[in-house]
């Protein structure tokens, strides 16, 4: 199936699984975690991939983060095949198209947050003043300018995930992966950091890929593919019902779109 | 990545467990303080102990009769046959001994000397007049006696300078003073330097006298055919290179002189320095064994702890490898990184150890103030690369098992 979205003219997709299947030994049993998923994700798109817990949406998570690799079919990454890569050109592909958002943040604990945000462009071999340049550049951007040189214990759960997500944005890859990234945040958090993402996603044209149960986390994604027993169960493109947007639609018109776009701009 | 990157976050890691850190590394430091101290100790004995043999004189071998056999002395050969005056004449002949250069005879036995109401029983020392020359040590006050004083049988005495502070307690001036020597007369003509303990005793506690007048007028141990019976023949050679061939010279001139057969066993022994200072080295090589087994052990066994707590600290940092993985890390960032911890660990180990066991060595030489312990550039050196190797030997196998965890289940790690 083809996303049926306004961006599909002619550019290659930053995600395009063909037939990809997934098959785990436990003991004697197989178990077929995918069973044949085909999608594409095009650079811009902010999509949530949601499933209840056994669906494979983890499996599928760790393919499309290249953390693991497929049993069978073909995984293209900006156009290459990374389906065949050994762990060490995984690493590699990680660390360069790849951002990382997760549930629990995994910072380094004692660690500020700009050596924390730095840590991809050290395995990217890039030097110490240049790195923290770009660093202090990823926290200023997610609005934390001012939290430079704090730990994480010193930095609120939001903070702590801005944190994260200027890790995963530092290295200016392809795509951002977020695993349940509000799952550990209160309703306000939640809120601000989901912002954060569609603000990232409409001002700079990150792909962001949500893997999530939470169905307000879709809300705030303009596409939302559902799994269930390792296939795809439906997959929807549509307006945003949460988030910037969303609260702009309310407060304007039912179908506020282009008036939302200005007010983005002026802010 | 690089080293130095990987450097300073092993730094960080061990600074966040600064407790554990320190325990970890106590084996190492032990083990290394252990080796430096007595390692410095045993070098400055031998330093001592080498200074010591010098001060004997300079390129000196000894002459004495009877061959050193091991055992108690009672087992020794029997009764031997003694050096004469005539012996050490012999010796002097440089056509039959080439690299000599000069000679002294000395007869020791024990005598009583008295001064003012106050009796000190020393070694007396009867030698020719060339003593001094040959053990490479003066006088202090006035001068030793002349060859004319020892033609004439003077009855003139040379003080050892311990025995001096004993006769002359207020430090009185000694020059042509009278002490009696079992109960002669004789005059003091000179107070030898004090040169401290050593092999075959405290010579400042002895007198000097010369030979002819020792035998002639107050020991009378003539030999049966009238020849001056002496102890010890001093012979010093030109150069330590000739040692050898002076050594053999001596030899074949002694057997001739006392009719030794072909294949009969010496009656007499030669000692070079050389030979006494290889029997203390004997005996340090024996203890630098002792203390490199014991190195050995406690670098074993603080090996053992590193690689114990770089086990600990890989499952504890499973997360941390896991997201390291996940934004790029190789599998060769992660072995490095544990690598140079595991390495930086013992480094500094090492270190603390170099400088407690330097400490320890001064505080030992505070103590004994006879000798100084010596900290030899070579043994810290040694220390610290060892140590290093043991972290780097007990690291690996901490740090291969962290590069191979996946990613996946790293992160999901509790």
């Amino acid at each position: 199936m083809m996303p049926k979205n306004g961006r599909t003219n002619g550019q290659i997709p930053v995600i395009a699984l063909r037939d990809i299947t997934k098959v785990y030994q436990m003991g004697d049993v197989e178990v077929h975690a995918l069973r044949g998923i085909d999608l594409e994700v095009y650079p811009g798109e902010m999509i949530a991939i949601m499933g209840p817990s056994g669906s494979g949406k983890s499996t599928l998570m760790n393919i499309i983060g290249c953390l693991d690799v497929p049993t069978s079919g073909t995984y293209e990454l900006d156009g290459k095949d990374v389906s065949r890569l050994k762990d060490d050109q995984l690493a590699a592909i990680r660390n360069h198209k790849i951002g990382f958002v997760f549930q629990n943040f995994n910072l380094l604990p004692r660690t500020t947050a700009v050596a924390n945000v730095e840590l991809p462009l050290i395995y990217a071999g890039m030097g110490g003043r240049q790195r923290r340049k770009r660093a202090e550049d990823a926290l200023r951007l997610v609005g934390l300018g001012d939290r430079l040189d704090h730990k994480p214990n010193e930095l609120s759960g939001g903070q702590q995930q801005r944190v994260a997500i200027a890790r995963a944005l530092v290295n200016e890859p392809s795509m951002i992966l977020a695993d349940e990234p509000t799952g550990n945040l209160d309703t306000k958090t939640s809120i601000e950091i989901m912002e954060l993402f569609q603000r990232l996603n409409q001002e700079r044209g990150i792909t962001i890929v949500f893997v999530t149960h939470n169905p307000e986390t879709a809300e705030y994604c303009n596409r939302v593919v559902r799994i269930r027993d390792g296939l795809i169960e439906s997959d929807e493109t549509r307006q945003a019902t949460a988030g910037i947007h969303a609260a702009k639609t309310h407060a304007v018109s039912s179908n506020g779109h282009e008036a939302v776009m200005v007010k983005e701009r002026e802010r | 990545m690089k080293v130095l990157e990987a450097l300073r976050i092993a730094m960080r890691a061990l600074a966040a467990n600064k407790l554990r850190s320190v325990l970890t590394m106590l084996g190492i430091i032990i083990g290394v303080g252990a080796v430096i101290a007595l390692m410095s100790i045993g070098r400055g004995v031998e330093k001592y102990v080498t200074d010591q043999f010098a001060g004997l004189g300079s390129n000196l071998l000894f002459i004495a009769p009877g061959q050193i056999t091991e055992g108690p002395p009672s087992l020794r050969a029997n009764p031997v046959r003694s050096l004469t005056l005539g012996d050490m004449l012999a010796i002097a002949d440089r056509s039959r001994v080439p690299h000599v250069a000069a000679v002294a005879a000395d007869f020791q036995t024990r005598v009583q000397v008295s001064r003012a109401g106050k009796t000190v029983t020393v070694q007396a020392n009867a030698t020719t007049p060339e003593y001094p020359l040959v053990r490479n040590w003066n006088t202090t006050i006035g001068s030793y006696f002349s060859t004319l004083d020892s033609d004439e049988r003077q009855r003139v005495v040379v003080l050892g300078s311990e025995t001096y502070q004993q006769l002359f307690p207020n430090n009185e001036y000694p020059i042509d003073q009278t002490v009696q020597i079992n109960g002669m007369n004789f005059r003091v003509i000179g107070v030898m330097e004090s040169k401290g303990g050593g092999p075959g005793g405290n010579l400042d506690r002895s007198v000097f006298l010369p030979l002819t007048t020792g035998q002639d007028r107050l020991f009378k141990q003539k030999t049966p055919n009238g020849e001056y019976r002496v102890t010890v023949i001093y012979a010093s050679i030109d150069d330590s290179a000739n040692i050898p061939a002076a050594q053999e010279a001596i030899t074949e001139l002694m057997r001739e002189r006392r009719g030794i057969k072909y294949l009969d066993q010496d009656d007499f022994t030669i000692i070079s320095q050389n030979d006494l200072i290889s029997v203390f080295g004997d005996i340090l090589g024996a203890l630098t064994i002792f203390l490199g087994a014991i190195a050995a052990i406690s670098l074993l066994v603080g090996g053992i702890g590193i690689m114990n707590i770089m086990l600990v600290s890989v499952t504890e940092r499973t997360r941390e490898i896991g997201l390291r993985k996940a934004v790029g890390a190789k599998r060769g960032d992660v072995l490095i990184q544990f690598l140079i911890e595991a390495m930086t660990l013992a480094a500094i180990g090492g270190m603390i150890g170099v400088a407690l066991g330097w400490g320890l060595a001064q505080i030992v030489s505070t103590f004994f103030g006879e000798f100084q312990a010596v900290v030899g550039a070579d043994a810290v050196v040694t220390s610290l690369v060892v140590a290093t190797a043991v972290g780097l030997f007990f690291g690996i196998f901490p740090a291969f098992r962290a590069s191979r965890l996946n990613p996946i289940d790293a992160l999901r790690y509790e």
